[in-house]
């Protein structure tokens, strides 16, 4: 590795053309999907398309859902992968593969599976049903567990990375002065996987926030009650492009507005 | 020709993208859902009497598959699970010749079985107590659906709306929801649903109709695929599956 520093003009110039073309092709690939969507926008009817109920609910039940499945992941998704970091067992090698599953699995088929499971007649879901007459599917924690299943593995992989990375020797020095356990990690271990963390539960965020499969298997699909905005864009596609597109805007909107409010935030400008 | 298969990986129908026999004339055939079963016959049967000829069936909700057609996916031949869909398609210049009416259906009432929520006729669609599924709205068995409750008089509390007719199944087979409306011939297939008739006085029977997408690279085949469709052999593996005949 060379850190040999050049100025700014030097460095540009000593990129290798071949490089700069195919980024620049990957530039386009995800610009041009963008600009497509920008040109079918009917943009003289937005604010009326944007402003029906339709549109509202599923804004609303999209950042309910999408901030419910964070926290969520956030206050189990650390332990765990803190459990993963730094536990001695025999299988934790198979539990890291089980977490990581939905990251690789399709989201129907996860959908699908959460339906058998915790479905009203589900190995799970048919006693907790009897016991509290709780129905997850067709219901808005339906559509956070979705949502948790497909985003939290995100979150683990990001926050585990870190716990592995951490130097052990600061919490040593910690217990060594009489810190507790517990103590040691909320006051010294937290703090240092933070930035993994942050970034870790942004990642977590945007996964739930465009979460379509696993919801639309699991939870259905009603206006008001479950169906999120890429579930209701689905539906339009079929019946109202123009409101479909609308939507469509909007997800683009809302997602690049706290990428970059976030980025700023946490990770400085330079 | 693998290369513009895949442009039809949207939504829920899948096509492969790989493997397809070389020298084989590839045939893209777009059916709604509730065709997954008899098409399948179909096009097994259509490839043995056209050896050389490789159907890819691609099925999912017919207003989907409109959408498909619309925004310029390679299809061969549509078959919609209703003439409106079709219409639409036709009205864009895509159809050629007239599209024609190949099979009939109906609808009834699906439960899983032993009929859990105690489901009885339609009226019970307006029961808060059930977990009630309904195609969405502007899909065909969707939009029968709203028309038979409609003149039966029931406001439904539905709690799902399903983007096509397997999905809804799908949940009636697990016990999910406690009634749906879905096609006869879905409950003919299912093992773990039964099915309630409707009373003809509210019921609507729904026209498929076929059509042979304009300039395609197969219009021949497609065409040839159109009139197997229609033939008596079509018509058998129809009746078979429960359908109606014009």
């Amino acid at each position: 590795m060379s850190s040999r520093r050049t100025e700014r003009g030097n460095t540009r110039s000593s990129l290798p053309i071949g490089l700069v073309l195919l980024a620049l092709l990957a530039v386009l690939l995800f610009a041009v999907p963008i600009v497509g969507l920008v040109l079918a926008a009917p943009w003289g009817d937005l604010g009326g398309l944007l402003s029906s109920e339709t549109v509202k609910d599923a804004l609303r039940l999209s950042m309910f859902s999408s901030i419910a499945a964070t926290v969520v992941s956030g206050v189990l998704g650390v332990p765990l992968a803190w459990l993963i970091a730094r536990a001695r067992f025999r299988g934790i090698a198979f539990v890291r593969s089980l977490v990581l599953l939905p990251l690789v699995l399709p989201p129907v088929v996860g959908g699908a599976a959460l339906l058998f499971a915790l479905g009203r007649n589900g190995v799970l879901g048919g006693p907790i049903f009897s016991f509290s007459g709780l129905v997850l599917p067709f219901s808005i924690w339906g559509v956070i567990v979705a949502n948790t299943f497909v985003a939290m593995p995100f979150l683990v992989i990001s926050v585990e990375g870190a716990f592995r990375n951490l130097d052990r020797r600061f919490e040593g020095a910690a217990a060594s002065l009489g810190a507790s356990r517990w103590t040691v990690f909320r006051r010294v271990t937290l703090p240092l996987i933070w930035p993994s963390l942050l970034s870790g539960l942004l990642l977590t965020w945007a996964r739930a926030f465009g979460e379509f499969g696993a919801t639309l298997t699991f939870a259905g699909s009603l206006p008001g009650r479950t169906q999120t905005l890429p579930l209701a864009v689905f539906v339009a596609l079929e019946s109202d492009r123009d409101l479909a597109v609308a939507m469509s805007l909007l997800m683009v909107a809302v997602a690049l507005a706290v990428l970059i409010v976030l980025r700023d935030r946490w990770w400085g400008t330079s | 020709m693998r290369g513009r298969l895949c442009v039809m990986a949207l939504g829920f129908a899948t096509v492969a993208c790989g493997g397809a026999g070389d020298g084989m004339t590839e045939l893209v055939v777009s059916a709604a859902s509730s065709l997954t079963d008899v098409f399948t016959e179909i096009e097994s049967q259509f490839e043995l009497s056209h050896p050389g000829v490789d159907v890819i069936l691609n099925t999912g909700g017919s207003s989907l598959l409109r959408e498909q057609i619309l925004g310029g996916a390679p299809v061969d031949v549509f078959a919609s699970a209703s003439a409106k869909v079709m219409d639409a398609v036709a009205e864009a210049g895509l159809i050629r010749g007239e599209p024609e009416i190949f099979a009939l259906n109906k609808l009834e009432i699906g439960v899983p079985l032993g009929n859990p929520g105690g489901v009885e006729g339609l009226e019970d669609f307006s029961r808060d107590t059930l977990l009630i599924g309904l195609c969405a709205p502007g899909v065909p068995c969707g939009d029968l659906a709203r028309d038979a409750l409609e003149s039966a008089g029931v406001a439904p509390a539905v709690d799902s709306e399903e983007p096509n007719v397997r999905a809804l199944l799908l949940k009636l087979e697990s016990g999910e929801l406690d009634a749906g409306l879905v096609y006869r011939t879905d409950l003919l297939a299912s093992a773990l649903v039964q099915g309630l008739a409707i009373p003809d006085e509210f019921n609507v029977s729904t026209n498929y109709v076929i059509g042979v997408l304009a300039g395609g690279s197969q219009e021949e085949m497609a065409t040839e695929f159109v009139s197997f469709v229609m033939s008596g052999t079509g018509r058998a593996i129809f009746t078979d599956h429960g359908f109606g005949v014009p």
